[in-house]
């Protein structure tokens, strides 16, 4: 993986000591909260509904075990022993106290990490599939770029003030595994005639207007990659709204001016920007290249698993997927026991999944925007050894992509936008599906909460989503259904009047039923409910 | 009725004026109806208390509760983490948020 080198460090290394100058002169009253205010959100330092709250960058979701620790020693000593990993890949901190701020980002730097540009009207921390590097489908591994992109929009002068938050992700298979089209802008890795190139999708997004982005590219070489995102981001930055942060992200612009006008000032413009030669030299792309070669896999062979043990055998199977070296596969770490908080891992169970990375897994962790963690290559033959040590841990429920692996965002129980709370939602959701012994039978099930229309839970992109609303000030839930976010992207479409805690939780419960009484053999609850349609829904739900 | 409540600056930490000082205890809270400008104005130019702002409260069993469940879920802490609430002992500590 990617380790800095001494301009990186020093570029951190300097933000460090401004903020911990900007946060003395915050706390001896030289600066007022609305001096302070956009300053440390710069370095990720929210006011939340608790008190401030640290969001700190995981680029592409890639850590190692160094960096787990680090994580895990960060929540242990300045917060309360947990961390939120968050559907940007991040992680976040809910106790932060500002005199430890500036300490918290050294400690951070110490191993290459930092929280700049987790907020603000920047180009925020780029996210890819999590399987990056291990996957059988992927015509690259997409980090690397993520990676120059990630040097090219960091600290960019021309970006730091956009008129909305901006959002990137790169993946390199046909399978999305990353959200990619609901990105501002999705950039998909592809093979054409032998060269890679990168065909561009912009103005997706999810939010109060949730959009599909659409193709304005299908292939920009490589060579060519930062120029064109370079050109994209200046027709925002020129004509993107700022009079109204509601219609101020890309997606309203190229919904407005229309794909077609927008891609042709983005082509204008990236003929301009070819003549000035904005595009970093390829030496520096095939120098991040080295960092992301390959680990040395042991020649294994393609070991049959011991299913003697059924609660192994159950995790394995819903919980390993193919890794394109023979003898290997990518484990995934379910951060969703049923009753637990989705995404949330004390330090404990942070420092485990560290020291397991680093016995089983090349000393390699990822963050998924599902909040789980990957193990990406990990050896056929030490799956039994690992989920012993993870199920010991309470990490090892055999639950991915199903009804009990739900999105969920910080909710009211956190945050200072939420009108609703997610959590206790997902964590009935999750229980009563547990308890009842359903969730197998029910098969690939994604199920997504947000507490407000902001959407950082996903939900218009659920199979099954749901939205928190405030209603006269008591929690009232919308339910939608038809959301995917993968390759065959969707939009989720709402069922009717919503429901309270309680009877969305019932609710979910009757479209189970639906499915089961419609579906056809093979069929997922999302290609059922394409094929027969809302109306058998509607009709379970509200007579 | 309306309570002022403001983060403590080094820790931000949920506050509550009392009358006199900041309390962590919404319970501690008094009616500043009228005298909420000031009182803010004040406080947060002596860096006692970082962003008050006032709410809507009523009185239960005696005491302030916030009107809104946002406000209550503040003054407590996350409902899905009793252990991490002002009153991580009390059992019914749910029914008064809800």
């Amino acid at each position: 993986m990617y380790k800095y080198d001494t301009y990186d460090q020093q570029m951190v290394d300097t933000r460090v000591a401004e903020f911990r100058d900007q946060a003395r002169r915050r706390l001896d009253g030289s600066l007022s909260e609305d001096q302070f205010k956009p300053l440390r959100l710069m370095n990720g330092l929210y006011l939340q509904l608790h008190a401030y709250m640290l969001r700190v960058a995981i680029p592409y979701g890639t850590l190692d075990s160094r960096q787990m620790h680090a994580l895990a020693d960060i929540a242990d000593k300045y917060d309360r022993g947990y961390g939120h990993f968050t559907t940007r890949q991040n992680i976040q901190y809910n106790w932060i106290k500002l005199e430890d701020a500036a300490d918290i980002l050294a400690d951070l730097a110490k191993v290459e990490m930092h929280a700049i540009q987790t907020s603000g009207n920047c180009i925020r921390n780029i996210s890819s599939d999590h399987f990056a590097g291990a996957a059988a489908d992927e015509v690259a591994d997409p980090r690397p770029y993520a990676e120059l992109l990630r040097q090219w929009s960091s600290f960019h002068p021309e970006f730091s003030y956009l008129p909305r938050k901006f959002k990137i992700a790169v993946i390199a298979s046909k399978k999305d595994r990353a959200a990619m089209r609901l990105h501002d802008i999705g950039i998909r890795i592809v093979k054409r005639d032998g060269a890679l190139g990168a065909a561009f999708y912009v103005g997706g997004g999810m939010g109060r207007t949730p959009m599909i982005a659409p193709c304005i590219r299908e292939f920009v070489p490589l060579d060519q990659l930062v120029t064109y995102a370079e050109a994209c981001l200046r027709v925002y930055n020129r004509h993107g709204r700022r009079d109204n942060k509601y219609k101020a992200r890309i997606k309203i612009l190229v919904h407005e001016l229309g794909a077609e006008e927008y891609t042709r000032q983005v082509e204008e413009e990236f003929a301009l920007l070819l003549e000035q030669g904005v595009e970093p030299p390829l030496a520096e792309l095939e120098r991040i290249k080295t960092y992301f070669e390959e680990p040395l896999f042991a020649d294994a062979a393609a070991d049959a698993l011991d299913r003697s043990d059924p609660d192994f055998a159950l995790w394995a199977d819903r919980n390993t997927v193919p890794h394109k070296t023979a003898g290997y596969v990518s484990a995934v770490v379910s951060l969703k026991p049923p009753g637990g908080i989705p995404g949330d891992a004390t330090a404990e169970q942070m420092r485990l999944m560290g020291d397991l990375a680093k016995d089983y897994s090349c000393d390699e962790l990822r963050v998924m925007h599902t909040q789980n963690i990957v193990l990406p290559h990990v050896r056929t033959a030490d799956l039994h050894t690992l989920w012993t040590a993870l199920d010991a841990a309470g990490l090892g429920s055999p639950n991915l992509d199903t009804v009990e692996d739900i999105i969920a965002c910080p909710g009211l129980d956190y945050c200072s936008l939420a009108n609703a709370r997610s959590i206790p939602v997902a964590q009935k959701i999750a229980t009563r599906f547990a308890d009842s012994g359903k969730t197998a039978q029910l098969g690939e099930l994604k199920l997504k909460i947000s507490g407000c229309i902001n959407a950082c839970g996903h939900h218009h992109a659920g199979h099954i989503g749901i939205l928190g609303v405030d209603k006269k000030g008591v929690e009232n839930y919308q339910l939608s259904l038809g959301g995917s976010e993968a390759e065959d992207v969707s939009l989720a479409k709402i069922t009717g009047p919503g429901f309270d805690e309680d009877g969305v939780v019932d609710a979910v419960d009757t479209v189970t039923q639906v499915y089961e009484r419609e579906r056809r053999d093979g069929e997922r609850f999302i290609d059922t409910y394409r094929r027969i349609g809302m109306t058998p829904f509607k009709e379970a739900l509200y007579g | 009725m309306k309570i002022l409540t403001g983060n403590d600056l080094k820790t931000g930490a949920v506050t509550w004026w009392t009358g006199s000082d900041w309390s962590l205890h919404v319970e501690d809270a008094v009616d500043v109806t009228g005298s909420e400008e000031e009182i803010a104005r004040r406080e947060e130019a002596a860096r006692r208390v970082n962003v008050p702002y006032a709410i809507a409260a009523d009185l239960h069993e005696g005491s302030p509760r916030p009107a809104h469940i946002k406000d209550r879920v503040r003054a407590l802490g996350p409902t899905v983490r009793p252990d991490l609430t002002l009153k991580p002992a009390d059992p019914d500590i749910g029914n008064w948020v809800i």
